[in-house]
């Protein structure tokens, strides 16, 4: 099996664990990931305890049709990542292909789905600043700056993740990958359902929790 | 050939329960509870996650070295939060003294 020389790199003994260290370095990067989404989750905890009905009030202005609907396509989208690795695990080049694609697709119908939401958002004023929507508490525009500022630092990460398993899925089609050697498609899944971790909290916290109190 | 694999039939499963999780999430969103509407949307947020780290990421078939380094990144995320929380939630009793 030549592939398997070029496939481990010299200093691990063996693919397994190869593998192992590519995991744990990716899940470090993933916690260094969770601090820098954690800080702005901090930012909206301590904010709406100290403006509980102005964030309570701001926040029946988001669209819960719009963020709904990108949950449901985000967790689709993390069942067919899910269907890629396991084409890779089974050795099925074709599948795999097909399967990064369509997540690749489901990324893109999430940003515009959220470009489109954005576009009502700006229409009905809700970008903080001297224009910001006159009938809302004052402190709501801090709600509205941690709206833009979580979703946008969250489309950037799908956006990233796009480009990631394109890159993933063209080396797939140029058969780099089988079910000896796949880590790459499984490092990038990893990415790719902690982006949706993210948008799994920021769903209820913006859109939820306030709508009818 | 050196990884656990899981069958396509879990991975639908885990995706209809996340489904059905949003939709309960949604529900209970329509009513005005109280503070158990934070309580009930971060308990559900939560359950998905794990669905998500457990199956998706594969950490339910892992080694326990891969679960303390996934581990680390929320014990440092909960000392934050409840360092500064310690702080915000209890200014006001030290105003009353």
């Amino acid at each position: 099996m030549p592939e398997v020389h070029t496939a481990i790199a010299e200093q691990f003994e063996d693919m397994p664990q190869q593998k192992s260290a590519a995991t744990l370095g990716m899940w470090t990067f993933l916690a260094t990931e969770i601090l820098f989404f954690g800080g702005m989750f901090m930012s909206y905890i301590t904010y709406r305890h100290a403006y509980p009905e102005a964030f309570a009030e701001a926040s029946r202005h988001t669209i819960v049709l719009f963020g709904t609907i990108n949950t449901a396509i985000l967790l689709t989208s993390s069942l067919t990542m899910a269907f890629a690795v396991h084409a890779a695990q089974v050795n099925k080049t074709k599948s795999l292909v097909r399967f990064l694609l369509l997540t690749v697709f489901l990324g893109c119908c999430f940003l515009v789905v959220k470009g489109f939401e954005y576009h009502d958002d700006i229409t009905e004023n809700l970008w903080p600043g001297p224009h910001f929507k006159k009938s809302l508490l004052p402190q709501a525009q801090i709600f509205w700056f941690l709206y833009w500022a979580m979703t946008g630092l969250h489309a950037i990460h799908v956006t990233v993740g796009i480009v990631l398993l394109a890159i993933i899925a063209r080396m797939a089609a140029r058969l780099k990958f089988s079910d000896f050697y796949h880590t790459p498609v499984e490092i990038s899944g990893l990415y790719w359902h902690f982006v949706d971790i993210v948008w799994i909290f920021l769903y209820p916290l913006l859109y939820l929790i306030n709508r009818y109190s | 050939m050196n990884s656990h694999i899981v069958p396509r039939k879990i991975y639908v499963l885990i995706w209809a329960s996340l489904m059905l999780l949003l939709l309960l999430t949604w529900g209970v969103a329509q009513f005005n509870l109280g503070e158990l509407n934070v309580i009930a949307a971060l308990t559900i947020a939560v359950t998905k996650m794990l669905l998500v780290i457990l199956y998706f990421m594969h950490i339910r078939y892992s080694p326990r070295r891969t679960w303390i380094f996934v581990a680390a990144g929320f014990i440092w995320l909960l000392i934050m939060i409840d360092l500064v929380l310690g702080d915000y939630l209890t200014r006001e009793m030290v105003r009353s003294l």
